[in-house]
């Protein structure tokens, strides 16, 4: 395959998986790791590279339109960022030690733990948690807009919301993902986010997440210009695509499609992990 | 409760207001960051289209692609990959002015708290980009 013919099919692949990501929310970057090592041949330190770029332009490219909505807490964003961002530098600091194959079997791994979220229902909050007193000494509290005007929402659990946000930062600096899956988790089951509000601040997050390790990888030598061309271009394209039909289609169908695509490439990067041929 | 906003108060840097400009400010820089990759990549498919298509062997990058300065210094001497990549850092660059812009709007609000958070947060971020030394 020449590179103008290797440059278009990625550019589609690219585009399918950042629009993807964006109607799903689980985010583009799990779909290019595989795409450029299983489809392509590409080697998985440059994939890596690359899909730490999707992050961001997937990031960027869908708070450009969410952002006007009014969901983000600024607040719980950047306090939780000083564990992602130290997370992440450690994250692509050890990946530069750790062999590609086990980086693989890690991979998958976060694959299929992501698939699994994604299929179970949500469960509603069940039982009223006490308030933080540290969310309050934090300013952490704030409203959200609903049909009926804003509405008032308490942060729990500062301190475990901070250290599960420390494990996303450092898998995605590992992995050159978004880690969006652990995020939600964290700020939606653990720290009792309105789910509106703990996806766009995951989303706000994971550019800055994925910004601190890129710096990393630019200087490890991780990010060639001939794979960011066409990802990030098509990414971008679909990303922002994507977020802006998003509030007019069901992503229900999507999403377990998506999900099946996951679990799919997981076990084929599972397979060449253990068989250590990635 | 948004409807009360007077511009000419000190609502001028009320979260919401900042959120919009964050907005503008993601689109304007993801927009620019696209415009400079295409610019570089299109003399380089026109340069290398017909080569083969192989990234399967690791062997890194050049170091005048892996750094700031070299590639502002290969972007002028004309290099289709150092515009490329300038691009990748100008995209990596607006998450950073987006913590760069919460920081002055937390100054600006007298939230010394949050002022120090998003420091510290903005100061690993430059720490990486500039090239994490010391690790």
């Amino acid at each position: 395959m020449n590179t103008i013919e290797a440059t278009a099919l990625l550019a589609t692949g690219s585009f399918a998986a950042g629009m993807l990501g964006a109607l799903t929310g689980l985010g583009g970057g799990l779909i290019i790791v595989p795409l450029l090592t299983l489809g392509f041949g590409v080697d998985l330190r440059y994939a890596i590279g690359a899909s730490l770029v999707s992050v961001i332009a997937t990031s960027s490219g869908a708070a450009a339109a969410y952002v006007r909505e009014g969901y983000t807490n600024v607040r719980v964003g950047m306090l939780l960022e000083i564990g992602t961002t130290v997370g992440a530098v450690i994250g692509a600091y050890i990946a530069g030690f750790v062999p590609t194959n086990a980086i693989a079997i890690i991979f998958a791994l976060v694959l299929l733990f992501t698939a699994y979220r994604s299929i179970r229902p949500h469960p509603s909050a069940s039982v009223a948690l006490p308030p933080d007193p540290l969310a309050g000494r934090l300013r952490l509290d704030s409203t959200y807009p609903t049909p009926e005007g804003p509405k008032a929402y308490q942060v729990h659990n500062v301190p475990a919301g901070v250290t599960l946000m420390t494990i996303a930062g450092a898998l995605s600096g590992l992995l050159g993902i978004g880690s969006g899956v652990i995020k939600v988790l964290a700020m939606d089951q653990t720290m009792r986010l309105p789910f509106k509000v703990s996806t766009t601040t995951s989303n706000f997050m994971i550019g800055v997440t994925a910004a601190a390790s890129a710096g990393v990888y630019l200087h490890r030598g991780y990010i060639a210009p001939g794979i960011v061309l066409p990802v990030m271009l098509g990414v971008l394209a679909g990303a922002m695509l994507g977020a802006r039909t998003l509030t007019k289609t069901n992503t229900g169908l999507l999403r377990n499609l998506f999900t099946g695509v996951v679990v799919v490439l997981a076990l084929e990067m599972l397979y060449k992990g253990i068989r250590g041929s990635i | 409760m948004s409807d009360t906003i007077n511009p000419s108060s000190g609502h001028k840097w009320s979260d919401e207001r900042v959120e919009l400009l964050v907005g503008n400010l993601l689109r304007f820089g993801v927009i620019i960051a696209a415009i400079v990759v295409i610019a570089g990549g299109i003399p380089y498919l026109i340069a290398n289209g017909g080569l083969a298509f192989s990234f399967r062997t690791f062997h890194g990058q050049p170091a005048e692609l892996t750094t700031v300065a070299g590639i502002i210094q290969g972007v002028f001497h004309g290099d289709s990959r150092s515009l490329i990549q300038l691009g990748l850092v100008l995209l990596i660059a607006t998450p950073v002015a987006r913590v760069a812009l919460s920081l002055a709007a937390f100054a600006i609000q007298r939230d010394r708290m949050y002022v120090v958070i998003t420091a510290i947060v903005l100061a690993i971020l430059l720490w990486s980009l500039a090239g994490g030394k010391a690790l």
